[in-house]
């Protein structure tokens, strides 16, 4: 499920970016240290091979809908975490950019999302934990089920995170939990299953794919990846922090929410110390935790544009029309200039 | 979608990124950059706010017009894309139901004018990302990325999988003409099948890396991969960077909807 930049906060986007970027490296360097050369193109035809393989749709049993791979977990297998991370990350990029899935600020949050979780957590802490070697076609599916369902659900529970955190929509943080993780549980099996199943067959085709390339992954997987893990964790405890202190010293810039969780956990209004507009913007979130709507028409004040009295947001709604008027003149007249000078 | 309107549509913006403009001609660090401030600022905007949004739909038809790319072609990739900012938007008007604003009787309720600041936002990041790539070469971004000092195993990464995602998809292609040749109607689509296929695109993969491989030997690869620098940095870099960035600040920071709005009110008053 790629999160979209719209729905984001410049905060909680910019500090997933730093996550990403600092695991980019760190996966980076950690391939650097002892490249096997081969492993530089095998890494990205596989990359385009993810990208060709989410074409190939099947039917999903029992729903007659179609569905096609993720294949975070099945790059993992092949490749260990370190170069499964980097070419997960490859796709996503590519994928943003060219179908704008999720988009660039979101970047961040789907590369940490669809990436780190698989690779760096289910892959070594699961799937390596059940897999040794010879391992049979039984033990090979269950930890395939497993690692994928459980890196799937950390996925989701980090999407409603940020989601929450950037404090756009409304949806209570339980009704989305219980949108979210039902879902991803169900494309967690199939998709679990699917990997199990690519990895016994190619395994039955050509075994030393799935345990020769053994040998390239070993030295990726050294003892140290519990050092990955808390490192991680604390550059985006930090980045965090370092974003949201930069955010409340911009009032009126950087809509920051942090605090607007505090105001929905309970802790009590008047220590939030933030500007007049956001804690009205609370007051209306703060009504809502426990799934009841607040009642119709009973705020008094309202933040930013729409202002209660109908003269100006009449003004606004002309001005909006204005504005747009320009904008698409301002295209036209764009438009006709360039042919003209390619006429010339 | 079907398979081939996907393979089309990468084609496509591939080959709008050759043409020769102002906008194609800039630095792609600048167009990186000066493209990720403008999603920063556009995101910064608090949640009921849509008149300050629309401003900022100059960028977007700047990048459209000046880059002569052709509108159809972002606005039908925007309509298409990512359904997920819509299907979490769209609870924004069950919960949130306090009402904003009446005109004329109708009432707006919060939660609708919040769902549609977060459908102009998505629609200003997403035709931003899209026309980013369509008015910059993909090997131009990843040389813009190289020089922002991003790993290089990353870079080459990006470089790689581009180079040859034409040709999996093409095989693919071919994989999947045959595999409806010999099946009707739902048949052949089932997890089986799927597994056997995907598994054979997967052997053959890897077997072409590994060719590959051998390719590269062949002609003098010693693990070092050296990316393409063509573009400097030029004045107009800087000028389109400059202005643009400021006049980002200045739609963040005056309403000009509103000033424009109530300057007119008082006129026609």
């Amino acid at each position: 499920m790629h999160m979209a930049d719209a729905l984001l906060s410049p905060a909680v986007g910019g500090t997933f970016w730093a996550g990403s970027i600092g695991a980019i490296a760190y996966a980076s360097r950690k391939l650097r240290e002892n490249l096997d050369d081969r492993l530089i193109p095998l890494m990205g035809v596989l990359g385009a091979f993810i990208f060709a393989g989410q074409m190939i749709n099947f039917t999903i049993p029992g729903t007659g809908s179609s569905g096609h791979i993720g294949g975070g977990m099945l790059l993992a297998v092949l490749l260990g975490p370190y170069a499964a991370f980097i070419v997960i990350a490859s796709v996503l990029t590519i994928q943003a950019l060219f179908f704008a899935d999720g988009g660039l600020l979101a970047l961040g949050a789907n590369i940490w999302n669809m990436g780190i979780y698989p690779a760096f957590i289910a892959y070594p802490l699961i799937y390596k934990a059940i897999v040794k070697k010879n391992a049979s076609n039984k033990v090979i599916t269950i930890a395939s089920v497993l690692s994928v369902v459980i890196g799937l659900q950390l996925g989701a529970l980090s999407v409603v995170l940020e989601t929450k955190l950037s404090g756009i929509t409304e949806l209570p943080f339980g009704t989305f939990l219980l949108l979210m993780q039902p879902i991803h549980l169900a494309i967690g099996l199939i998709e679990g299953f699917v990997t199990a199943g690519i990895v016994i067959y190619v395994r039955s085709l050509r075994p030393d794919i799935v345990d020769d390339l053994e040998g390239v992954k070993a030295l990726s997987t050294g003892g140290s990846l519990k050092k990955v893990i808390i490192v991680l964790g604390i550059l985006a405890v930090l980045t965090g922090g370092v974003f949201s202190w930069f955010a409340s010293t911009y009032p009126d810039g950087l809509e920051w929410s942090i605090e607007k969780i505090y105001g929905k956990s309970g802790v009590p209004e008047r220590q939030n110390p933030i500007s007049g507009t956001l804690t009205e913007i609370q007051k209306k979130i703060a009504l809502l935790p426990d799934y009841s709507l607040p009642a119709t028409g009973k705020e008094e004040e309202k933040p930013s544009w729409p202002a209660v009295d109908t003269i100006t947001s009449l003004s606004g709604i002309l001005g909006g029309i204005m504005v747009l008027v320009v904008v698409v003149i301002f295209g036209i007249g764009m438009r006709v200039l360039r042919k003209k000078m390619r006429k010339t | 979608m079907t398979f081939d309107s996907e393979y089309f549509n990468i084609g496509y913006l591939d080959s709008l990124s050759y043409k020769d403009t102002f906008v194609h001609r800039l630095d792609p660090r600048v167009k990186l950059l000066v493209s990720f401030v403008f999603i920063l600022f556009v995101v910064s905007f608090p949640k009921y706010d849509i008149s300050g949004l629309i401003p900022f739909f100059i960028y977007p038809v700047f990048l459209l017009t000046a880059g002569d790319i052709p509108l159809r072609v972002i606005a039908k990739k925007v309509l298409v894309v990512s359904p997920f900012a819509l299907f979490i938007g769209i609870f924004n008007p069950l919960f949130d139901t306090n009402v904003l604003l009446t005109l004329y009787g109708i009432s707006i309720t919060g939660g609708w004018i919040s769902f549609m600041s977060i459908m102009v936002k998505f629609t200003l990041t997403v035709s931003t990302a899209l026309l980013l790539i369509a008015a910059t070469s993909f090997l131009g971004l990843c040389e813009a990325l190289e020089r922002l000092k991003l790993p290089k195993v990353f870079v080459i990464q990006l470089l790689f999988l581009y180079r040859y995602l034409f040709v999996l998809l093409e095989e693919t292609f071919r994989m999947l003409r045959a595999r409806d040749a010999r099946s009707f109607g739902k048949k052949g689509r089932d997890i089986k099948t799927f597994i056997r296929l995907i598994s054979v695109l997967l052997v053959r993969t890897v077997e072409r890396a590994e060719r590959i491989y051998q390719a590269m030997l062949s002609r003098g690869f010693r693990g070092e991969i050296k990316v393409l620098r063509r573009h400097s940095l030029r004045f107009q870099d800087f000028l389109f960077a400059l202005f643009s960035v400021s006049i980002f600040y200045i739609f963040r920071h005056y309403n000009i909807v509103n000033i424009l709005g109530e300057t007119l009110g008082r006129t026609l008053r």
